[in-house]
Formats: structure tokens, sequence, C-alpha cells
């Protein structure tokens, strides 16, 4: 009845990514803030291609491609998370055919509306830039991700916010389901919470939730907390990281300007001459 | 409610970046100075508590559907509008990067739709109107209510104009406003509806928890004029200085990227043209798709590619798909001789 399906999902994912950036490979021991740098500037070059620009979009697919078989990412539940996300992409991007209906010749017999060309560019920049953002996450990990947005000076008081909520979804989550369980055996057969219980059961929760955090503050107080929160020291960054970074940056430039695909095609199909 | 990258440009996205990134800059000051440190585990916990109760189906009556919880109010109501924004600013984060709920780009766009407008507008200028005159269950109930559904209200209107100036969809303007409006003011009562059967739950159970969030934050002194004031500056900058950034590159670049490709890889020097010109015989293994042969060519080297299509010249686009579909065969083969090689080298390591 209630969402313990989608809860069960969510808890999977969060340690799935979790596990994941628990790895050590080459990708994995790359400097978090080269990482974070590198997906800002890949996103930025996706997004900022034309809306009718679709083959030179292509080559930015290395990128994913290079980074999950070098960090050792399973395809499967990244490629079932992309999936999930899509709709919401699709559902906005699906009117451009109907609006955008300026011919475009495809091959010489097959002839499509622009919208068509936009619609897929939006689909392939949606399936790369939710990759690039799983894929910084499965790698880097929320603590070290945290360390490189304190390296970006971004204050302190957001990131010791942003680990402690990480921290505990998992927990609350658990506590929620539980609530939530405790409820539909009560209630069999309803589809959700009733209206004369929305209060109650999450208010209840919400309540017990700020007992928790009393409880909390209090025990950290006892392990010596000043307001001062430490985030895990990083290594220093080698030239590695920073050639990382820079290699990146200089495909996606690349890519960017020249349309490698065009002119690939342009040499096998002897056109153009 | 959250955005894609997909469907933003660079220009929104950034611009929308600096003024999110303004307004948290402002909310950790605030935050900072009346540091009350029991407020940092709160704001964490509560955080948590939100993304959970995100996950509970309410029924809605008589309707057969069920709604959600977003937060924003409720968060804003429970720890004020500053510490209730950065909370809300850390489960966008949080969902940004582990399920892909909403872009990275598109981050300041959805913090802002999200978090501003319920904490910065809704809730200092109409929920703690309200219950100026003090707290009770009909009041909470419309101080939640109209809140929440005019904080909605605002958000969507917002997500409308971000993606249309980004100008990834056709859907024209009016559409895109009758396809979200109307249904954010139904998301918009759920979302009253829940945060008022909550806060008018726990005001009855511990009225001090609803009272003392509200009254430590002095919120009539929130100086409205003056954020409003950097906002707009922050973004007819940012704005500003992109978008002049981006018409350094205008748009009709990509196109005629696409278009002329081949052109500008004919027009370069003898050298490199002959060359390439003597690769292509070699490796032409699709001369068939040469529309040229059909359109009496002369083939004396200069010659571009002719319209021979209205829109689109058929010659680029017949090699963009061709090699396109090239490039993503190479990419698949990267991957597996990655594997290949990662795969050989495994045994040697153990």
């Amino acid at each position: 009845m209630i969402d313990m399906v989608n809860m069960m999902e969510l808890l999977n994912n969060i340690r799935l990514l979790d596990e994941l950036a628990g790895k050590r490979t080459n990708i994995h021991q790359i400097h978090p803030l080269m990482k974070v740098l590198t997906t800002l500037m890949f996103l930025f070059v996706t997004v900022s291609f034309d809306k009718y620009q679709l083959s030179g979009l292509l080559p930015l697919i290395f990128y994913p491609v290079v980074v999950i078989t070098l960090a050792d990412i399973p395809v499967v539940p990244i490629l079932k998370r992309m999936l999930f996300v899509m709709p919401f992409i699709i559902g906005i991007g699906v009117f451009n055919p109907f609006f955008d209906t300026n011919p475009v010749v495809i091959l010489p017999w097959i002839q499509i509306s622009g919208g068509w060309i936009s619609f897929f560019s939006i689909l392939v920049k949606g399936s790369l830039t939710i990759l690039a953002a799983l894929l910084l996450i499965a790698t880097t990990g929320i603590t070290r991700v945290a360390s490189a947005l304190r390296m970006m000076r971004i204050p302190k008081v957001f990131i010791m916010q942003l680990l402690l909520t990480y921290r505990y979804i998992t927990l609350l989550i658990e506590e929620v389901g539980r609530a939530l369980c405790a409820y539909s055996l009560r209630s069999p057969d309803t589809k959700g919470i009733k209206i004369s219980n929305w209060g109650s059961l999450t208010g209840q929760l919400l309540m017990r939730t700020l007992e928790r955090a009393q409880r909390v503050y209090h025990s950290m107080c006892c392990r010596g907390f000043t307001g001062e929160y430490r985030i895990s020291k990083q290594n220093k960054m080698m030239i590695g990281d920073i050639a990382y970074f820079a290699g990146w940056s200089l495909f996606f430039v690349i890519v960017r300007f020249i349309n490698i695909p065009a002119f690939l095609g342009l040499l096998m199909t002897g056109e153009g001459r | 409610m959250h955005m894609a990258d997909a469907l933003i440009s660079p220009v929104v996205g950034g611009t929308m970046w600096a003024v999110t990134a303004g307004v948290a800059a402002y909310a950790t000051k605030k935050v900072e100075n009346d540091l009350d440190e029991q407020k940092i585990p709160l704001m964490g916990v509560m955080g948590a508590f939100v993304f959970a109760a995100q996950m509970i189906n309410f029924s809605i009556p008589a309707t057969g559907s069920s709604g959600h919880l977003g937060g924003g109010l409720l968060l804003a109501i429970l720890l004020g509008p500053y510490a209730g924004f950065l909370t809300m600013a850390s489960i966008l984060v949080i969902q940004a990067l582990f399920f892909a709920d909403g872009g990275l780009l598109a981050l300041g766009c959805n913090i802002f739709n999200l978090g501003f407008f319920t904490c910065f507008i809704a809730y200092p200028l109409i929920y703690k109107q309200i219950m100026r005159r003090g707290y009770s269950p009909s009041r909470i109930f419309i101080g939640t209510m109209v809140s929440a559904i005019i904080g909605l209200q605002l958000g969507a209107f917002s997500v409308v104009l971000e993606t249309l100036f980004s100008g990834k969809t056709e859907l024209p303007f009016g559409t895109f406003l009758l396809l979200m409006q109307p249904i954010h003011l139904a998301i918009g009562m759920v979302e009253g509806l829940i945060t008022a059967a909550v806060v008018g739950f726990v005001w009855k159970a511990r009225p001090e928890i609803i009272e003392k969030a509200s009254s430590g934050e002095a919120l009539g002194t929130i100086p409205i004029k003056q954020v409003l004031a950097v906002l707009a500056i922050v973004a007819v900058f940012t704005g500003g200085f992109l978008s002049w950034f981006a018409s350094a590159h205008p748009d009709g670049l990509e196109w005629s990227v696409f278009n002329t490709s081949g052109k500008e890889e004919l027009e370069v020097p003898d050298g490199i043209h002959q060359t390439l010109a003597s690769i292509q015989e070699k490796t032409a293994f699709l001369p068939d798709y040469s529309f040229k042969t059909q359109e009496q060519e002369t083939n004396t080297g200069e010659t571009k590619t002719e319209e021979a299509w209205p829109v689109v010249d058929a010659g680029t686009s017949i090699s963009g798909l061709v090699g396109g579909i090239m490039t993503l065969i190479l990419a698949g083969i990267t991957g597996f001789c990655i594997i290949l090689f990662k795969k050989r080298k495994r045994p040697s390591v153990v």
C-alpha cells in the first residue's frame, strides 16, 4: 500500500552509491575537487549545445563510458536510475515535434520535422547530464564531494548541514517506514494515509524527530562539539589530478567547437569533396 | 517541479546559480550570526525528516489519488526562513546527486523555485502576517494553506519562465503556463493541507515548538526590500555577463558548425585539404551515399556542397548521421577495450 517499495528502492540506491564510492579505482582516487570541476565543465558544455545540434553532442558519451569502465561502475543500476528520471524530461521535450515543424532532411528519402531533432537532442542531453551527476557521487562519495565544496569556499554551516542531513536520511526513512508499516497493518486496504490521520501521523514523527535532534545534539556535545565540524582532510592535489581535469576539459572544448561525427561521416561517405 | 539540466540553457542555469548562491550566502550569514549550535543538528535531522516524509502517500479524499509533502513551508515554519532555506537546499543537493532528481546545473533554479518563494516570500509575507495576532487552529489553517498555494504558484511560474528563457522546449508560453499553474494549484492545496495538519497537530501537543520557532526569528525585521534589491542586481549582472558571453558565440554558431562543417574543413589550406581528400578517397566505404553523383557534381575540389534540399543540406546531415553512429560505436569499443585491458591486468596484480 504505502510507498514501501519506493522506500526500499531509495535506501538501496543510497547504499549502492555509497558502496560504489568506497571502491579504490584510479578514478576514485582522483582529487574530488577536480572531479567536481570536471563534472561541472561536462554539464556546462553539454547544455550549451544548440537545440538542433544532435550529432556534435554524441562524442560527449565518451566521458561516461570511460568513467564507468575505469571506475568499475555497474551499468544496469545506473541506467535504471537514469530511466527512472527520464519521463519528466520526455514529458516536456515531446511537445517539440508538434510545435516545431520545420522540415529537416535526414536521408534523401526521409524528412522529419526539426522538433524531432531538438527532442532527441534533449533526450541525449538528459541522459548525459543525469549520468554525469550519478557518476560523480558514485566515484567520489558525499564526504569527499563535501570536502571539494569546502575548497570551493562554500560556507561550513551549509556543508555541515548537508552531511548531517545525508547521515540521518537512512535512519529517518527507516523510522518513517516503520510508522507506515504499523499504520498499514492497522488499516488494511487503504491506499494512503487517511486525511484524519495526516496531522497525527506526520506530527508524531516530527516530534520524535525533534527529540532525536536533541539527543543528537547532546551526544555531540558529550564528544566535544563546539559548533565546529571537521570535514575529512583530502590528499594533496597531484599533477595527475590536474591533468585529469585539463584533459577532459580540452576534450569537451574540442567536441563543443568541432563536430567530430560530421567530420567522421564526411571521411566515411566521401561526401563534400 | 524539479528541473532537469537538459531543459535549461547555460545562461539561465548560471544566472540562477548566482542568484541562489547570493541568497544562500545571506541566509548562511544570518544563521551563523544567531548561531545557536543546537540549530545545526536540528537542521540536519529536520532535512532528513522532510526527505523521509516526502515518501508518505497522503490519500486525498474523494479523488482516489494521493499527494506528497514538499516540505519547504514546513521547514520555514519550524526553523525560520534562513535555516529553512539552507535545509531545503541541502535536500535538493542530495536529491540531485543521489537520485538525479533535478540536474546539477539546474540546482540553482530548483533551490530558488522550491526554497526562495516559500521561505522568503510566502512565509514572511503571508504566514507571519496572519500569525501576528496569535496562533489559533483556524489561523494556522488559513496561514499555511494560503502560503503553500502562493509559494508553489510562484515557484511554478518561475519554472515556466526559466524553461522558456532557456529556449530548449517549443512549448508556447501560454500553453506551458496553462499546464503548470493549475497542476500546481492542486499540488499547493495538498501541500497546504498536509502542512496545516502537521503544524496544527504539533501546535496542539507542544505549542512551544511552533511558537518558539517563529518568535526566535524576528521575521518582521527581514529586510525583504534589501534582499530583493541585491537579488535583482546579481541577476542583471550575471544574466548580462553570461548573455554577452553567449552572444560572442551566437546560437547560429552551432547551426553553422553542423551545416558547414564540411565547408570549414575544406577551406583550410591546400596541404591539409589534399591529405584529407586522399584519406577520404581511401576510406570512403560508403561512396554510394554521396549524393553529389546524382547532382552532376563537378568535383573540382573547390566545390562546396550545394543546397539540394530545402532546409538542411542532406549531404552534411547524412555524414552527421553516419558519423554519429560511428562515434557511438567507437565509444562502445573504447569501453570494451578498457574492460579487456583491466581484465588482462587484474590476474597479474592479484
